[in-house]
């Protein structure tokens, strides 16, 4: 019974991390940048949120209400005013940009904050626990897991459904046609970091909720994203949420077996992908 | 003689340090089908491109209806209803058939064509409207690229090697559909490799040669001889 409990708390924690992975997923899907600052701005997004809860007295999850515009927007100004300017055939610009970027948020937050460690308090809900058929649930825990299948849902929604969708897929194909076609891939790409970054406004506030975090706490969730990613096969969304899953089930065994091998667990399964199945466990599908 | 929609004037055009066009002047009458032709490497596709705003141009070098464009991004000259079937087909891969015309739709330009209109000139399409377009064949995927372009509702169209690659028989059908495509619009260019269906369906030709124009004038005027000079250079 141990074990099985294990791998639901793995299976639900395994929907924070689709939710770092899937901001990550959709800007590399785009437009080939690998946003290392990605950590970062979950945790940004954190603070935002603490910010937030302080000065407008709203609740941790109410915050999002506010957290969520003002990071799209962020990444709109972010991707127009930085970020276009260093994409182009050569993909280590946008990299050394975003690896500056990382360091200029932390230590921004650093500056404004302190070091001390923070926790977003979602009252009542923190603690909620339900017992289904012997294994005790966390309400907290399932309203992440759920989230994140609702955001899945909802960027898979966005990108087969929908004309930005198309202009997101279009663009990404072959940039230059879609210009010609009318499209403006310097607007497209920032509703693109737009949309990563309300996802990261969510994924932000579910963690500091979860757990405490402070101004270095992004790179650590930079690499259980990469992680759920790569796991899950680039491009696929559906499959990110399954590499989240993977991660999180891969930890709590590691933890169950010893404490200590938690994170070496998960880390171990990346490997064990990257050497044998490098384009994941579910590829993007041709066609 | 009325205005022409479309003057190129003493038109440059580089990539980095190579020159590819030396000075091209060429003017498209309203309703005109001018053909290009020209060797490999003449500069047609380079013509088209600056056109469109693909590659830079100077201001005042292309004008449309009176206007000048040379320059301007593809988006804005598009948007003035100018549309390039660029060569080699480029329709979206991970997009379907209909979403790649969708896209060429997306700018919303009122005007006849829309995706029935476009299933109507090349019904396999239509038949395959949720296919990706990866799965077309050559022929289709120009069909299908030829479509794109019309969903923008361009006035003037530029057809970049129109039939390059594509089996005989959808040649003609393709050529079958030219004079519905361009006949309400404002008027077209036409690159083409082969000089004859060239000569058939144009009002005017024009040919290049290393960058230079090297002959230019109504089909039933030009000789094959005089055609053959200006298009190898001998």
């Amino acid at each position: 019974m141990q074990w099985i409990n294990a791998i639901v708390q793995g299976v639900l924690v395994g929907g924070l991390y689709a939710l770092f992975a899937a901001g990550l997923s959709l800007i590399f899907g785009v437009m080939r940048l690998v946003n290392i600052a990605h950590g970062d701005l979950i945790v940004l997004a954190a603070f935002l949120a603490l910010v937030v809860m302080q000065t407008l007295g709203l609740g941790a999850l109410e915050s999002l209400v506010v957290v969520i515009p003002l990071m799209a927007l962020l990444g709109y100004v972010l991707q127009r005013g930085l970020l276009n300017l260093t994409l182009g055939s050569d993909i280590l610009p946008p990299l050394l940009v975003t690896f500056g970027l990382s360091v200029i948020i932390q230590n921004g937050l650093l500056q404004v904050f302190t070091a001390d460690s923070r926790r977003l308090n979602a009252g009542a809900l923190e603690v909620a626990t339900f017992n289904l058929a012997g294994i005790d649930i966390g309400v907290l825990p399932l309203v992440m897991f759920l989230a994140a299948v609702a955001v899945i849902g909802v960027l898979q929604f966005i990108f087969y459904r929908t004309a930005l969708g198309r202009a997101f897929r279009a663009t990404s194909d072959d940039a230059d046609v879609a210009r010609m076609m009318g499209l403006d891939n310097r607007h497209i790409f920032g509703l693109a970091m737009a949309l990563s970054l309300a996802v990261v406004a969510i994924a932000g506030v579910f963690l500091a909720v979860r757990t405490n975090f402070d101004p270095a706490s992004g790179p650590a969730r930079l690499i259980f994203g990469f992680e759920a990613v790569i796991i899950g096969g680039l491009g696929n969304l559906w499959g990110t949420l399954a590499g989240g899953v993977i991660l999180g089930v891969t930890q709590a065994i590691g933890a169950q077996i010893n404490p200590g091998w938690q994170l070496l667990a998960g880390h171990l399964v990346f490997l064990l992908v990257l050497a044998f199945r490098p384009t994941g466990l579910f590829p993007r599908i041709a066609g | 003689m009325p205005e022409p929609i479309l003057a190129v004037t003493e038109l440059d055009a580089f990539y980095g340090d190579f020159q590819a066009l030396f000075a091209v002047s060429v003017a498209v009458e309203p309703g005109e089908v001018l053909a290009m032709i020209g060797a490999n490497g003449a500069g047609k596709s380079t013509f088209l491109k600056a056109v469109a705003g693909v590659i830079p141009a100077k201001r005042e070098a292309i004008r449309f209806r009176g206007e000048s464009i040379g320059g301007l991004s593809a988006d804005r000259i598009l948007k003035r209803g100018i549309a390039l079937v660029p060569e080699g087909r480029r329709l979206f891969p991970s997009l379907s058939v209909e979403e790649n015309l969708m896209i060429g739709g997306q700018l919303g330009r009122k005007g006849r064509w829309s995706l029935e209109t476009v299933y109507a000139l090349f019904p396999v399409l239509g038949e395959r409207r949720n296919q990706a377009s990866t799965s077309l064949s050559g022929g289709q995927q120009q069909m299908c690229a030829i479509g794109r372009a019309l969903m923008a509702n361009p006035d003037f169209i530029l057809f970049d090697e129109i039939s390059l690659g594509l089996a005989p028989v959808i040649i003609k059908d393709i050529y079958a559909a030219l004079p519905g495509i361009v006949a309400g619009g404002a008027g077209a260019v036409i690159v083409e490799q082969d000089i004859t269906r060239a000569l058939s369906v144009a009002t005017r030709v024009v040919c290049l040669q290393e960058g230079r124009v090297s002959l230019q004038g109504r089909p039933a005027d030009l000789d094959r001889a005089a055609i053959s000079a200006a298009y190898f250079g001998t």
